[in-house]
């Protein structure tokens, strides 16, 4: 561990200083097959000025000094956006308690985490990090941009609004049924532990939560009008809840099945606040004209199915459908560990012209727009238009395509990631690593003590720390 | 279906397919398709002749057929060899989840004697999912790499017999393509790596090296063992002395005379070294599966060509220093050693995604012959099936795919199908449930 960490030491402190110093020159990718998602594909170039697209076009004027990439034969789309990942976070689930929103995964980044840089390298530029779907209620979310190499805060995407993770179904209800920790062991007991229970840990949150704003509400009218008064005691869990009433918080909810997604429509109606995206949102298509009508976005996967019993009804047809009937659709990866489904989104978008039969720009749409869209940022990534963040993928071929893949990636118009660059320093890391364990063995071998060999008769498992 | 009835019938099929899974024997013209051999060139407007569910004959000009046959036209079509999945839970497993729907990871640590064929249920869902991605045949696992036993521990080592199978037919029996393909072993691993909830990814937490050592030593142990007894029971039974029958020796004697390949799983350099050393101790023969990093053994895996199955493609680095292309540049690796490979996703779930574990190599160094020769002529090879299976040539089974594009690419979809020659529905539960909900006011 010890070595693969100062491995990657090495690598970040690389890409942030090769990125902080191009961030200052104009850059025009030329001769490009530039995918815009929102107008169209067209051949030309893009300039990027300053962190930002400055100009799209079949014909562009090249800024004075700028550095000119020749992309002739590639094709560029927008960065990718991953509407659910769990990646380049310590912790994911605070599974105690039903309603965990007092906690915040802005606290738990680890820019550290490698699956930034495989993220990266595929073209994913943006992440929506969400807390796991232990709970009815959740943690805070955190938006972020994959510039490896920034420390957790340089991650942060700021502009992105606020949100939370809601979950349904079998994951939020596991614990109530007293079960086998998926991870072994028991779980002690907590409810709820059935879908009727989920149901009534949101109800109950946000009648609490009502109350809670009613008497802050009524605290600042009577404070308004001049009398002495004390506050109403702080909520750390209630507060976000509070900010989703006011719209001010946008819900990301883990779901999948019809009945759970209508009865999440109908409490959010109750209490007169909206869903942002139903996340997985397995059997979404069943239920696209409720969704359609409460204004919901849906998230999902391509062709993920039958891994529990909530999944059996998944289509690979989801997101066709729910596009067709008028749902903004996004599809995400729903990542931990060093980074899968995140490392392909582009051509999971590709399985949607097939299955379903959606066009190129729709399919694509699915991870860059769209998504933008649900998170509250396609005023600055998304597409390729003027005025946009410079987040922007070079393919070497089609990018919905098995053949293709990422040969440079651009992040606020700072490249982060060059393939030729990634293939050139392996040699140079390999010798690193080596030299590494090499130093690693040595120290271990002068510190061995007679009879701490494998096998060996003082052989017998150490115990302690974390070891058990 | 009747055969002397097919027969008489001619027309130019109206491509409403049968609803019942495949029988055997169809007899077809497939006209004005591209036809993707594997085992030559591709022949641009060319037919295929096929006959009582084999193919008669292949090319540009074909003589008409001497009993009139139905004409299927597949003008802008591409016709392909059904592609083999060499190793997947399709049909034994029904949901992950569940416990009960799973018929995979027996108790015991030996189970040489388990058949996974007579688990397949051929009402399965997964088949027809699989199949409508223009897989045709799968080689079922008893166990899966990193699966757990039915108990709850470790995967044993011997998990069972690996069978083949077609993706339809009205019973397991019908789909069967050979009983025992292969013996699954799950070589020993030095493996600390387990599962760590608190981070919900695999790490080292919890574990040492010196634990994980011993736990492999005693395991080698235990195999050898065991591989000691069959050989030794069935060297008694040769020499006609009386043993109390046995069926997890008696399972062993085909491994052990050379008939069955052992298919053992084994990842890393470490443990390949080792698998391949106890093979040749043992002197077996050996197919290699899940290979990830074979570091040095590569070039000794050329050398004594040992076959090699490998995983899914589509995955997260190995380890989190590894270059992030790791996955994906592999088949490059063993392609350019000159190994033999094939392609299996070792599960139920994404196994109708085989063909595009070998087109992620493309990109990174694969030839595309190379990858699609992976998911049929290569894989009918290494399971010893290639007199029948694999390729579009006069004489072999007539498992075809027809898309209307590339076939290793995602856009791409499957026309039709046909097992033994007969059409195979495309329908699933996915298509059903989307036209159901499509449909939908």
């Amino acid at each position: 561990m010890k070595t693969a960490r100062i491995f990657l030491t090495a690598a970040v402190a690389c890409g942030a200083l090769c990125g902080i110093a191009r961030a200052q020159q104009a850059i025009v990718l030329q001769n490009a097959t530039i995918h815009t998602v929102t107008n169209g594909t067209l051949k030309g170039s893009v300039v990027i000025q300053n962190g930002l697209i400055t100009e799209v076009g079949a014909q562009v004027l090249t800024p004075a000094g700028a550095k000119v990439i020749d992309a002739s034969g590639k094709h560029i789309i927008p960065g990718i956006i991953d509407c659910h990942t769990h990646i380049a976070l310590d912790s994911v689930n605070e599974g105690s308690v039903s309603v965990s929103s007092m906690v915040a995964m802005r606290d738990v980044v680890n820019p550290e985490s490698v699956a930034i840089y495989h993220d990266l390298a595929a073209g994913t530029t943006t992440v929506n990090a969400l807390h796991g779907s232990a709970n009815a209620i959740g943690g805070l979310n955190v938006v972020l941009k994959m510039r490896w190499g920034k420390d957790a805060e340089g991650l942060v995407m700021k502009e992105a609004k606020p949100g939370i993770k809601f979950a349904l179904g079998e994951n939020p209800k596991r614990q109530g049924q007293g079960g086998q920790s998926p991870f072994g062991g028991n779980l002690a007991p907590r409810y709820p532990g059935t879908r009727m229970g989920v149901e009534d840990v949101i109800r109950e949150a946000f009648t609490e939560a009502k109350q809670y704003q009613a008497a802050w509400k009524d605290y600042e009218a009577r404070r308004a009008k001049g009398e002495s008064l004390l506050a109403p005691r702080k909520d750390l869990k209630l507060e976000p809840l509070v900010e989703v009433l006011e719209g001010k918080r946008l819900v990301h909810a883990h779901c999948y099945r019809a009945d759970e997604i209508l009865m999440l429509l109908r409490v959010a109606d109750e209490f007169g606040f909206k869903i942002a995206t139903l996340q997985h949102v397995l059997e979404g298509y069943k239920v696209a004209n409720e969704i359609k009508a409460h204004g919901a976005g849906a998230s999902t996967f391509s062709d993920w199915w039958g891994y529990k019993i909530e999944a059996y009804d998944a289509i690979p047809y989801n997101a066709a459908v729910l596009t067709r009937k008028g749902v903004l659709t996004s599809l995400n990866s729903d990542d931990v560990g060093n980074g899968d489904l995140s490392t392909r989104l582009n051509t999971e978008a590709g399985k949607t012209m097939k299955y379903g039969g959606l066009s190129e720009d729709e399919a694509l749409a699915l991870i860059t727009i769209n998504p933008a869209k649900q998170l509250g940022i396609d005023r600055y990534v998304g597409s390729i238009e003027a005025g946009k963040q410079a987040d922007l993928v070079i393919y070497d071929k089609d990018p919905l395509s098995m053949y293709s893949k990422v040969e440079r990636v651009f992040i606020d118009g700072v490249q982060y990631f060059d393939r030729e660059a990634d293939v050139a320093a392996r040699a140079r890391k390999d010798a690193e690593k080596k030299g590494l364990l090499e130093k690693e063995k040595a120290t271990e071998k002068a510190n061995e003590k007679p009879g701490d060999k494998p096998g060996g008769k003082g052989a017998a498992p150490r115990t302690g720390g974390r070891d058990e | 279906m009747n055969k002397a009835l097919f027969a008489s019938l001619s027309f130019v099929v109206v491509l409403a397919a049968v609803a019942a899974p495949a029988d055997s024997g169809g007899s077809f013209l497939l006209k004005n398709v591209t036809v993707h051999p594997v085992s030559g060139p591709k022949l641009d407007n060319a037919s295929v002749l096929v006959v009582d569910g084999r193919i008669v004959e292949v090319g540009t000009k074909i003589a008409a057929p001497k009993t009139k046959v139905k004409v299927v036209e597949g003008k802008g079509l591409h016709v392909w060899p059904g592609m083999i999945n060499s190793g997947s839970t399709v049909g034994m497993s029904e949901i992950g989840s569940i416990r009960e729907s799973n018929d995979t990871g027996e108790l015991g640590m030996f189970d040489p004697q388990l058949r996974p064929i007579v688990a397949m249920n051929p009402e399965s869902e997964h088949i027809a999912v699989v199949r409508a991605n223009g897989i045709t045949m799968t080689a079922l696992l008893p166990a899966v790499p990193g699966g757990r036993r039915s108990d709850g521990a470790n995967a044993q080592l011997i998990g069972g017999q690996i069978s083949l199978a077609h993706l339809a037919g009205w019973t397991w029996e019908e789909m069967e393509v050979r009983r025992a393909g292969g013996m699954h072993l799950s070589y020993p691993a030095i493996s600390a790596v387990s599962f760590d909830p608190l981070t919900f990814s695999s790490s080292r937490r919890g574990n040492t090296y010196v634990k994980a050592k011993q736990q492999h030593d005693v395991q080698v142990q235990e195999l050898t063992g065991f591989f000691d007894d069959a050989r030794a029971y069935w060297t008694a039974k040769k020499a006609g002395v009386a043993v109390k029958a046995d069926l997890k020796f008696e399972a062993m004697i085909p491994v052990l005379e050379g008939k069955v390949p052992l298919v053992a799983f084994a990842a890393h350099e470490r443990e390949i070294k080792e698998a391949i050393e106890f093979a040749e101790k043992q002197n077996v023969k050996l197919v290699l599966a899940g290979i990830r990093k074979p570091g040095a053994t590569l070039d000794a895996i050329a050398r004594k060509k040992i076959p090699v199955i490998l995983g899914r493609t589509q995955v997260e680095t190995d380890e989190e220093d590894d270059p992030y292309d790791e996955p994906y540049t592999l088949p490059a690796k063993l392609n350019e050693a000159g190994v033999k490979f094939c392609f299996g996703t070792f599960d139920e779930q994404f196994a109708r995604n085989l063909p595009y574990q070998a087109s992620q190599g493309v990109p990174f160094g694969l030839p595309y012959d190379a990858a699609l020769r992976s998911v049929t002529l290569s894989a009918a090879e290494i399971w010893g099936i290639d007199k029948d299976y694999g390729s579009i040539e006069a004489g072999k089974v007539a498992d075809l795919v027809v898309t209307d594009g590339d076939l290793l690419e995602v856009k791409t979809n499957v026309k039709m199908l046909f097992i033994r020659g007969s059409e195979v529905d495309l329908e699933t539960r996915h298509t059903r449930l989307y036209k159901k909900y499509m449909a939908r006011p």
